[in-house]
């Protein structure tokens, strides 16, 4: 066999992996679309999270903004404290009364994290992103109430939470209503 | 009793010194300075030997691995209604394991008895030797372009084995036994991150590459030049590489997945 056939045969056998691989990437594992976008990070309290995982996914209405990044213990209140990275264009568009809940996807389904989003005041949002706030006369309707909120930035803690749903403990609750009755 | 220790300590010896002469063999071949002009032809074949004409054992029997897998996974997960998961479960499975494991099994069989066998000649018939006489290194000339040609094509062979079989995976699974194909590849899409389900399949399939064309080439290249020899080499070669990879793929899951 002549060297020209078999290095045609040996280009279609390295394209053919190259090909492989792009498939992969693409199709089976969805990297680049949501994978290795910029992010920032925002820090919860729980009391109880249940069953879930790192990289469980975040919700906001059912659409993925971001995942779980890690789970650690407060080192003097001993509750657990989630770490979650968020997609970077949501920074400084929720307020800090922003709630988050664990919820679980179907009845057998894994845990992820829901945020109920409270969409922060412009002036919020300009003193988040580092801007002069201008128009200060315009009144909030937070500012009504005598509470300034702020928008959620790089690290900060929301601290609004609900933990989630242990069977253990809603059987537990149940049969102590029961026996109250 | 001192026969048995003496025993003991032969043994111990000479399995040292097989280590060492595989180690020697291998740092001679891959530390010359390749020559690209006169290497890359050589490559080139070898590649075309040892990569290109495995593509069709590995293509089929990804293929069926992964109809078969679809198969096993949909029957048990339709009893948790869970059949949706199909394609995470066939992915994750292909990637992580069977992608890089089968591979390497179907490689040494295929390819890696092949290269022993014609080291193994080549030394039978005093070709190395005659090479060293006309002042050719033997570990330059044909060792060198093969251990090449086994490291760049094992990791291809491995991702193009778990590629086919997902196809296969989704021929039996949305095609046949009807699970939605949406939800088939979004579901996938979500479970399996590039860095580490792919990176890390294609680490173990660069680890199964190494240890098997490395124990190919030195069971062809220490045999005893007879032909019961060489049969006895390429034996060896199989099963040591069979071996081999198994025992590493524990290790290495065991470092990559088990947090």
């Amino acid at each position: 066999m002549n060297t020209r056939k078999i290095e045609i045969l040996v280009g279609l056998f390295v394209a053919l992996g190259v090909a492989a691989f792009v498939m992969l990437a693409m199709k089976v594992a969805n990297a680049g679309i949501s994978g290795n976008g910029e992010t920032y990070t925002l820090q919860a309290k729980f009391d109880n999270i249940g069953s879930l995982k790192t990289r469980a996914p975040i919700k906001v209405g059912g659409v993925v903004i971001g995942r779980v990044d890690g789970i650690q213990i407060h080192p003097e209140e001993f509750v657990p404290v989630v770490s979650m990275s968020i997609d970077k264009t949501y920074e400084c568009q929720f307020s800090d009364t922003t709630s988050v809940s664990i919820l679980t996807s179907g009845i057998l389904g894994e845990q992820y994290l829901g945020i109920s989003p409270v969409i922060a005041s412009d002036s919020a949002k300009q003193s988040c992103l580092g801007n002069e706030v201008v128009n200060q006369d315009e009144m909030d309707l937070d500012d009504l109430f005598g509470v300034e909120s702020k928008a959620l930035k790089n690290g900060d803690l929301i601290t609004d939470t609900k933990s989630a749903l242990v069977l253990e403990e809603l059987i537990g609750q149940f049969l102590f209503n029961q026996g109250s009755e | 009793m001192i026969d048995l220790l003496q025993k003991l300590g032969h043994k111990t010896l000479s399995r040292f010194a097989s280590i060492g002469r595989a180690t020697q063999m291998l740092l001679g071949a891959l530390l010359n300075v390749p020559n690209l002009r006169k290497g890359t032809p050589l490559l080139i074949k070898q590649l075309y030997m040892v990569g290109h004409q495995s593509l069709l054992i590995i293509m089929v029997s990804g293929l069926f691995i992964g109809m078969v897998l679809a198969l096993q996974g949909y029957t048990v997960l339709v009893g948790y209604g869970a059949e949706d998961s199909l394609g995470p479960l066939v992915a994750l499975s292909l990637l992580r394991e069977l992608g890089p494991v089968v591979t390497a099994l179907l490689f040494a069989g295929r390819a890696g008895s092949a290269l022993t066998a014609e080291i193994g000649l080549m030394k039978a018939t005093e070709q190395l030797s005659s090479l060293e006489m006309m002042a050719v290194d033997p570990l330059k000339r044909v060792v060198a372009p093969r251990f090449w040609a086994g490291f760049i094509s094992m990791p291809l062979l491995a991702l193009i084995f778990s590629a086919v079989a997902i196809l296969g995976a989704h021929l039996v699974g949305v095609d046949w036994l009807g699970v939605d194909s949406g939800s088939f590849w979004s579901i996938m899409q979500s479970q399996v991150s590039l860095q580490q389900d792919i990176m890390n399949g294609l680490i173990k399939s660069f680890v199964f590459a190494l240890i098997v064309t490395w124990i190919a080439l030195y069971k062809g290249y220490d045999c005893i030049p007879t032909s019961e020899g060489i049969s006895k080499a390429t034996t060896e070669t199989v099963v040591h590489s069979s071996l081999a990879v198994l025992g590493f793929d524990f290790v290495l899951t065991a470092v990559m997945f088990s947090s």
